[in-house]
């Protein structure tokens, strides 16, 4: 069992001095576990995503591997580290300054405070120290008993689609309620509208009509045929349900699919989540916590975290930046109607209406968005402006990367492009039946950008692993619609329009 | 305690070493850490293995960024994407630090197991050197420490009554007296210098002097973190040799024959002028691709090593670089006339690959 030892005074002393102060500003969080480790301890526990048990796999090795490296070189270190459980649990890094302490916990309860309230992770597992153990129990009993090798295997396949979960199910009703629907077997006739006038009937419900909804009951009927009936999304539930799988193949399946939703919020709320912590960690710190000789250390480190390189977008930063922005919108009354109106450029600079409700606007966005939401709808032209943000993509011309616009609209698209589905590929199962040979039918929402091929090749390899029958996937390369199919021993690919 | 995770950090290095499951070996990657040596860069092999996902092609997706720079302006090659990836723990703040070079080069000993070098003639070449350690009552006037002898009157003057803080005269007499005194500190004598000789023949291309300078590096580095003062000497040769500046060495490129012998000669001579094997620990190392001129030749180096060098020296080492037009006869004739010695070290370099194994046969001997 994963005992947290107590904390020594001297930290003690701190933790109760911050965990005052955050609550002070308002902060909500659940019971928060601080543990000081070694850098060997620390490395090992973020190698495993900041549990201290999970099942045994190569590339937590791989992890550890990379962030001990990046420590024993001196290029890099761990900061800081959460869990969302609750009580949650944080990492303290033994060798680091008080300052830093005073940091790292005052950036962990803005983290836990959004844990617990952000609408995201409602549905998440709060005891899943507890679940991860068991995982880790589970995946070991079965390689004590049918060797390492073939459960690890059979890892790393669920491993390699394990991004093919639906985002958004826990949020929303997916399937109808099966109920009553004892499916009779004949064919169902429409009876166009009630009337109780038998010289109406015509008119009420003309021929045309009733053609037409009795063309609606028959495909109706045979979309319920059909496996599934639309297409699924949780392309994992897909072949937990329907794929033959042993039962030791199906529970490992569905610890990855339990270990993939429970991390999809993060990933979700990324921007929103660490720009939430930095901002109260900055706020904490210059206006409570900081002693005057701390503040050279202190501020060396805060801009460590937020500062930025051209190819990649400091989360960190974007998100402090964008809070920043919205409390000071609503602090000057900045939104609504008549500020939206308001086209000249020196009003809008100057606009000021006190409204002085900055501070109660952050706490309601954080609870009520996403990643997504929170750039769509507080991303301003001013914020792009003045944050200097732009897109860029490879110019084939060119042969390099370069920075392709600046403009409002395209930025914001981009952006949200980026997050939508976590910046992952639209994939759902569309059919389990495919061509009535029992093959596997995915397709591919093609939004304008194609799938990495060789991949994507690889990937199908793994499903029909799973699935034991050939798999196909359509999407589209260079324009065209292709077919990619996987039967077991070879791939082939054609041309293919849905 | 043995953390959990060794036995995960077991089972992925024997992935990338090709031990196990090799079919996921293609999905190795060459990431690489960059570390920092004045202005040159050196970096630290990273792999990763990237199972394959459903995912966009890097190229067609692009992204958003931040600073400064107009539409059409490149981004620098570094900053391209793929070296950010979303942790999925929650933040993982990472901080950047420095490395020396003395870091690096016990790295570099362990990630390769080197043993430490037994600088040659540790007890036998020994000078001495005083180092002034304590004070006595006693010495010669030469010696006399002012400050303790004052200090020591002071405290008599003070405990015996007789000092007057108005006419503060402070008179030593000779009980107060303290002389410094010296310990002999043997010191072995570690001087070291290491003679680059490089074949800058028609046949070794510039792929191969690359291969050439970053083991060359990787040598120093590891010398100079057991040697203080570690001196370089460096010679080139086609059919005659020269000696060079660094610079010169690792860009000229001649196209001439070649004599490996006119290369040993030279060396030689050098060490019999300047390093005297008594008081020098002398690394000769010699990369070509073993191409020589003529078996007279070949033999005429082998009787050079044996005899003259060999004794001489702490470690011979040869890299044979293999080269576009193939590589030679030359590590062959070595090894069979001083491939048993103990301070002959051969290896053959095929690709930049083979640095790292080059640098383990070198190396290792601990010599």
């Amino acid at each position: 069992m994963h005992r947290p030892t107590a904390l020594p005074a001297r930290l003690h002393d701190l933790r109760t001095r911050i965990e005052g102060y955050a609550r002070a500003c308002g902060l909500d969080f659940f019971d928060t576990l601080f543990e000081v480790l070694g850098f060997d301890e620390i490395n090992m526990v973020a190698a495993y995503g900041g549990f201290p048990n999970r099942y045994p796999h190569w590339r937590f090795g791989m992890e550890y591997e990379r962030l001990s490296k990046g420590y024993e070189y001196g290029l890099s270190k761990i900061y800081e580290m959460v869990v969302n459980n609750d009580p949650s649990y944080a990492y303290l890094l033994e060798s680091n300054m008080d300052v830093d302490q005073k940091l790292v916990m005052a950036h962990v309860f803005g983290h836990v405070d959004f844990f617990k309230n952000n609408f995201m992770f409602r549905h998440t597992n709060r005891k899943m120290m507890d679940q991860m153990a068991n995982h880790a129990t589970r995946v070991r009993r079965y390689q004590d008993k049918l060797g390492v090798e073939p459960v690890e295997d059979f890892v790393d396949r669920c491993l390699s689609i394990e991004n093919l979960i639906d985002y958004q199910s826990p949020y929303v009703k997916r399937r109808p309620d099966r109920g009553d629907e004892e499916e009779a077997e004949e064919r169902k006739v429409a009876q166009g509208f009630k009337t109780e006038r038998e010289y109406m009937r015509e008119y009420i419900n003309p021929p045309g009509f009733i053609e037409a909804q009795q063309k609606k009951l028959d495909a109706e009927a045979v979309r319920k045929k059909k496996v599934p009936e639309r297409p699924e999304r949780d392309v994992l539930l897909f072949l937990l349900e329907h794929a033959p799988l042993e039962r030791w193949e199906h529970d490992v399946l569905s610890i990855v699919r339990d270990e993939a939703y429970y991390f999809a919020p993060q990933g979700q709320t990324k921007v929103m989540n660490e720009g939430w912590a930095t901002y109260w960690h900055s706020r904490i710190m210059t206006e409570k916590a900081l002693d005057a000789s701390e503040v050279v250390d202190y501020a060396d480190h805060h801009s460590g975290t937020l500062a930025t390189q051209p190819g990649q977008l400091n989360p960190y930063k974007l998100g402090l930046e964008l809070w920043r922005d919205i409390e000071d919108r609503w602090n000057k009354g900045r939104f609504g109607k008549e500020y939206d109106e308001c086209d000249s450029f020196v009003d809008r600079r100057q606009w000021d209406k006190k409204a002085g409700l900055g501070r109660q606007k952050i706490f309601e966005v954080r609870q009520h968005c996403n990643d997504v939401t929170f750039i769509d709808e507080f991303l301003t032209p001013e914020f792009v402006m003045e944050q200097k943000l732009f897109t860029f993509g490879y110019v084939e011309k060119h042969q390099r990367w370069e920075v392709l616009e600046r403009e409002f609209r395209k930025v914001k698209e981009k952006l949200l492009h980026t997050l939508t589905n976590f910046g992952q590929p639209a994939i759902a199962v569309e059919d389990g039946n495919f061509e009535n040979k029992g093959e596997l039918l995915l397709v591919h929402r093609h939004d304008g950008v194609d799938l990495k091929l060789d991949y994507a090749r690889d990937t199908l390899r793994n499903v029909q692993t799973l699935w034991r029958r050939p798999v196909n996937l359509v999407s589209k390369v260079d324009g065209r619609g292709t077919l990619f199919r996987h039967d077991g021993t070879e791939h082939t690919s054609k041309r293919h329009d849905l | 305690m043995a953390l959990k995770i060794k036995k995960d950090h077991a089972r992925f290095r024997d992935i990338v070493r090709g031990r196990i499951k090799r079919d996921l070996k293609k999905y190795l990657q060459k990431g690489e850490l960059i570390g920092k040596k004045g202005k040159e860069l050196v970096t630290i092999p990273i792999p990763t293995i990237d199972l394959p996902h459903f995912r966009f092609g890097e190229r067609s997706q692009g992204g958003v960024g931040q600073g400064d720079g107009e539409p059409g302006d490149p981004l620098s090659p570094a900053d391209g994407p793929g070296g950010g990836r979303a942790g999925q723990g929650e933040g993982e703040h990472l901080l950047e630090v420095d490395v020396s070079l003395d870091e690096l080069a016990d790295l570099l000993g362990e990630e390769l197991a080197l043993p430490r070098i037994q600088p040659k003639g540790k007890d036998r070449i020994v000078s001495t050197r005083t180092r002034y350690t304590g004070v006595a009552p006693s010495g010669p006037e030469s010696l006399r420490h002012f400050k303790r002898t004052y200090k020591q009157a002071l405290r008599r003057q003070i405990a015996s009554g007789s000092y007057n803080w108005r006419r503060p005269v402070i008179v030593p007499v000779r009980e107060d007296r303290r002389y410094r005194t010296w310990k002999e500190v043997p010191l072995p004598e570690t001087n070291a210098v290491v003679i680059y000789m490089m074949d800058v023949s028609g046949s070794m291309g510039d792929e191969q002097k690359e291969i050439v300078r970053i083991e060359s590096f990787w040598i120093d580095t590891w010398l100079r973190r057991h040697y203080r003062g570690l001196v370089t000497r460096y010679l080139i040769h086609d059919a005659v040799a020269r000696e060079v500046d660094r610079d010169t060495f690792f860009h000229t490129r001649e196209s001439g024959g070649t004599m490996i012998s006119s290369a040993y000669r030279l060396a030689l001579e050098i060490i019999e002028a300047d390093y005297a094997p008594s008081s020098w620990n002398v690394y000769p190392f010699h990369f070509s691709d073993g191409d020589n001129w003529s078996a007279d030749d070949t033999r005429l180096c082998v009787e050079l090593l044996r005899d003259r060098i060999l004794p001489a020296v702490n470690l011979f080492c040869y890299g044979q670089v293999e080269s576009p037009y193939g590589s030679g006869q030359f590590i062959k004739d070595l090894e069979e006339g001083v491939g048993g010695r103990e301070n002959v070290a051969l290896s053959e370099i095929a690709d930049k690959e083979g640095i790292h194994p080059s640098i383990k046969a070198f190396l290792g001997t601990g010599r």
